[in-house]
């Protein structure tokens, strides 16, 4: 190895995002370029009764419009197998086959021009009528019909957790904590829309598409237009963000293919802002209800956590609640159950941290009450309970590190010492309050084989391909190392080739799972050339390093030579020159553990934060967070820390920002826009630190990578709400939370005395 | 209708509608795509470019308003194959994930520091709060301010450097 692994390179892909030369879906330049404009329906249940295209046909520019009446029809795709590596639908439900409307925003015209305004346009003129009928779009519309779905989460997940004996354990229970949570829906947002580019050449489709896996995406167009895939291609470099948005593939990307083939020209499709909270998914309005049981000394006998949220007509999908926070202690008694409510809305989806970010929640929540009730210090607390073992199968974890993230955490943070009575701080005007969280986030093994391509040239340059993407993660960067260490070449002489599904197989990076399983199958191809060449060497009479043991050969800068012993060897050049080998190449391939494999898989970490409450108005601003995390192996510090504090500012968004409200009445969602669903700028960010923790992991790979991707945000809501019961006495039991739940419960708010009462959410 | 405007110190004439956006012109009339747009309500901060010396939205401006105006880009940072300070920040300290926020970013930090050459991490979050970000957590944004403020302190501009230029000279 050549230590490359490791190192705090700046990222590869740095001087073509600061020079705006890196070029998104949306900037392919292309001949007869057209540009479509989707008309969502204006109502949320229904029927079309009638739809008149005809002034908009003629309105200026306009190349042609798709609805329901001339739309070709597709074939029906399951959710499943989805992201295990066959196509990835969003929902099972495919607009404009019929005249039936099932949500609102649902596509029920796509209208293309040669212009992008003159599209906009004419997609104002297509006059659509409906029959409305009731709608379902909140928990609470649709309460007394929830069932209990056998699978969730697209299929992928039971619908129920559940060890040993819940009654059991409340029986032995010194304390009992009893905890609703309520959840606002949430939307991704990433900045750059979803956008898809579409060129037909014969029979041949072309999509530039800005996803999390263009092998999905391939194989989920051809699924749906009955093509082989074989015929379509997908070329997708760089995307502007995705948080899950970008995971499955929505109806969008097939319609603007088929609207492409319908006008005959290549067709782009940008949806606008406010499409975005209609078209790509959404993480679910949600309740939570956790119920803790635990002795006097603070061990927890049992942990009932239900949940119930509202999904689509078609699709039974929830996010899974428990995964984590059924594992991270050691409670004999568990059981988790999801319920779920069908609404007109469409199927939601994976959104950061899916589920776990809001499961972990409501569990560090209920942990800090119960901390606060015995007297017992947080982290104490969680001391006390955590596990060696995963205690949902006895199995020991693959690797750990928790009790190292809450040390480091701690003294990062300035933990120690503090009074844990609320209300205990106040600078001027500010209550001060501080708080923590466990977090935990699973590793995934549900992809199939992961393959990269190795080319090494005999000047000792290499080519190292596979079907990934970069969507800001820094994968591009990270692989680059990955291949250089792998082959012992230098940095500057490896070009990592992605984007184009013409590549060998790599699955879509979703779970936090992209560094593990690419860097996996690029580290297994470059190390089988390396692996050829020593062989060759030493193999070679004529080569100083005839007759040695292939494993005591180290490649380093290019050169073979014994290790210990630098000065026997010779350059990867030097042997292929005299093999008048003009290259060497491998696929390297890497398949998962079995998903049976006798490990606990989670990455482990603790969140702390400051907040400042105005003790007037209710104003939360978040001072200074501080998170540890034991994410295996680094790759590259600089892109796993700038991964983790892009994720604690979700969490920290996630507490205090973000939610979509329906407007019932007409089954829309209220704020969809960036001016009113609201994220956090700049000067909402507080200082954010970063700890991380290396542990070894034999499980997860060669290289034992656990991943960065979602863990950041997990936990993080969770020390800001408990810092703001710290700050306040007051536990807001409901997210985002707002001004307007803490100001009856302020020092100087009108129920001043009722400080410490808990809401009525139930 | 017809406009002239001076892009990066070039002379465009079009032909355009009057609905057009400057933001639209800019990518799909001129191919200039390092300016992004990412939403409809002049929320993003995504699109931002200079009309003459000052920073703005450019989806807020129709293409026929800089008529007569000069219009400067994230490509007409660099100069004679030398990045801008701020460019080497924002690559240097990790001020981008996925990039789409980041050349409006930077348009608007470049203006900062013309204007503001210490900007305290205060004055720096103020001055980025117009506009989103949703990978980095903004830590790094504000660290490649301040890599470029202090880089352009120990090294002053030359005759092509970082500062006090006018959008579109050359
Ligand atoms: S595109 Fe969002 S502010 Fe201009
Ligand atoms: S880097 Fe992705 S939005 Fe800023």
């Amino acid at each position: 190895m050549s230590g490359v692994i490791g190192q705090a390179v700046s990222r590869i892909d740095g001087p073509a995002k600061v020079t705006g030369s890196a070029h998104y879906s949306g900037e392919i330049a292309l001949p007869g370029l057209a540009y479509a404009e989707i008309v969502g329906a204006r109502v949320a249940s229904g029927r079309i009764t009638s739809i008149d295209t005809a002034q908009a046909e003629d309105a200026e520019g306009v190349a042609g419009i798709l609805t329901h009446l001339n739309m070709p029809k597709v074939n029906n795709v399951p959710l499943l197998p989805s992201l295990i590596g066959g196509p990835a639908p969003g929902e099972t439900f495919f607009p404009m086959q019929d005249d039936v409307v099932h949500y609102a925003g649902q596509p029920v015209a796509i209208v293309v021009a040669d212009g992008l305004e003159q599209a906009q346009h004419a997609a104002t003129l297509v006059q659509i009528s409906y029959a409305e009928t009731p709608s379902i779009t909140t928990i609470d519309q649709g309460r007394a019909d929830a069932y209990e779905p056998e699978k969730i989460f697209g299929g992928l997940m039971p619908a129920q957790t559940r060890r040993g004996n819940v009654e059991d354990g409340f029986a032995a229970a010194d304390l009992l904590i009893d905890a609703p949570f309520r959840f606002a829906a949430n939307h991704h947002n990433p900045i750059e829309a979803l956008t898809t580019t579409a060129v037909w050449d014969g029979d041949q489709l072309t999509l530039y598409d800005s996803c999390q896996g263009i092998k999905a995406v391939q194989l989920t167009v051809a699924a749906l237009l009955g093509l082989s895939p074989s015929k379509i291609r997908v070329l997708t470099r760089y995307v502007g963000g995705a948080f899950g948005a970008k995971a499955m593939v929505w109806p969008h990307v097939t319609l603007t293919a088929l609207a492409a083939q319908y006008v005959r020209r290549p067709v782009r499709l940008a949806l606008p802002r406010g499409q975005m909270f209609t078209s790509c998914g959404h993480r679910e309005e949600q309740e939570q209800h956790i119920e803790l049981g635990a002795t006097s000394d603070g061990k927890l006998t049992a942990i009932r956590h239900h949940k119930i949220s509202i999904t689509s007509p078609f699709d039974d999908w929830a996010e899974p609640a428990f995964g984590v926070a059924s594992q991270l202690y050691a409670c004999p008694g568990f059981e988790g159950v999801h319920r779920l409510v069908r609404g007109n809305t469409m199927t939601p989806t994976f959104t950061r941290g899916p589920g776990e970010a809001v499961g972990v929640f409501t569990l560090e929540c209920a942990m800090d009450e119960l901390a606060s009730e015995l007297g017992i210090d947080p982290i104490e607390l969680r001391l006390r309970n955590i596990t060696d073992v995963d205690p949902n199968t006895g199995h020991p974890w693959s690797s750990y590190g928790l009790r190292e993230c809450f040390e480091r955490g701690a003294r990062r943070f300035g933990w120690a010492g503090r009074n844990p009575q609320p209300r205990s701080e106040r600078h001027g005007n500010w209550l001060i309050g501080t708080g923590m969280a466990t977090a935990g986030y699973p590793i995934a093994f549900f992809m199939h084989t992961q393959r990269a391509r190795a080319h090494l040239y005999a000047d000792g340059t290499a080519i190292v391909q596979t079907a990934t993407q970069e969507f800001g993660t820094g994968t591009s960067t990270v692989m680059t190392q990955v291949a250089a260490d792998g082959l012992g070449i230098g940095l500057r002489d490896v070009r990592f080739e992605f984007g184009d599904t013409d590549l060998p197989n790599a699955g879509s990076p979703v779970g936090s799972n992209g560094a593990m399983m690419v860097s996996a199958a690029v580290h297994n191809a470059a190390t089988a050339v390396r692996d050829q060449l020593i062989t060759l060497a030493v193999s070679d009479s004529q080569s100083p390093l005839h007759g040695a043991d292939p494993a005591g050969v180290v490649v380093a800068g290019g050169r073979m030579t014994l290790a210990g012993d630098a000065n026997t060897g010779e350059t990867y050049s030097s042997l292929m020159q005299r093999h008048i080998m003009s290259d060497a190449e491998a696929i390297g391939s890497w398949d998962p553990p079995p998903l049976d494999t006798p490990h606990g898989l989670l990455t482990f970490g603790a969140q702390f934060a400051r907040v400042a409450v105005d003790a007037d108005l209710g104003i939360i601003r978040v001072r200074h967070m501080v998170g540890a995390f034991a994410p295996g192996r680094v790759l590259n510090p600089k892109t796993a820390r700038s991964q983790l504090m892009g994720g604690m500012l979700w969490g920290m968004s996630q507490a205090l920002l973000e939610g979509t409200h329906m407007d019932t009445r007409h089954g829309r969602w209220a704020n969809a826009s960036l001016g009113d669903y609201l994220v956090p700028v700049n000067a909402d960010a507080p200082d954010v630190d970063v700890e991380l923790i290396e542990v070894e992991d034999h499980v997860t790979g060669p290289l034992g990578v656990k991943g960065v991707g979602e863990i950041g945000q997990v936990g993080a809501a969770a020390a800001i709400a408990n810092a703001v019961y710290h700050a306040t006495g007051y536990r807001v039991r409901e997210l985002p939370i707002a001004v307007e739940h803490l100001l009856a419960h302020l020092p100087s708010g009108p129920a001043s005395a009722a400080a410490g009462a808990q809401p009525d959410l139930t | 209708m017809q406009i002239t405007m001076t892009v990066n110190g070039v002379s465009h004439t079009r032909d355009v509608e009057a609905r057009l956006l400057l933001i639209h012109f800019l990518r799909d009339e001129l191919r200039l795509t390092g300016s992004h747009w990412g939403c409809d309500t002049s929320n993003c901060g995504a699109c931002v470019v200079w009309l003459d010396e000052t920073p703005v939205k450019s989806c807020t401006v129709l293409a026929a308003m800089a008529d007569g105006r000069r219009v400067r880009t994230v490509e007409d940072l660099a100069r004679g194959g030398r990045l801008d300070p701020v460019q080497q920040g924002f690559a240097e300290c990790h001020g981008l994930q996925c990039g789409f926020c980041t050349p409006g970013m930077m348009m608007t930090a470049r203006w900062l520091l013309d204007h503001h050459p210490d900007p305290s991490v205060a004055e720096i979050r103020e001055a980025l709060s117009g506009q989103l970000c949703r990978c980095t957590g903004y830590e790094n944004i504000v660290r490649s301010v301040r890599w470029a403020s202090e880089h352009e302190a120990a090294q002053p501009a030359g005759g092509d450097g970082g500062t006090g230029r006018q959008a579109g000279e050359r």
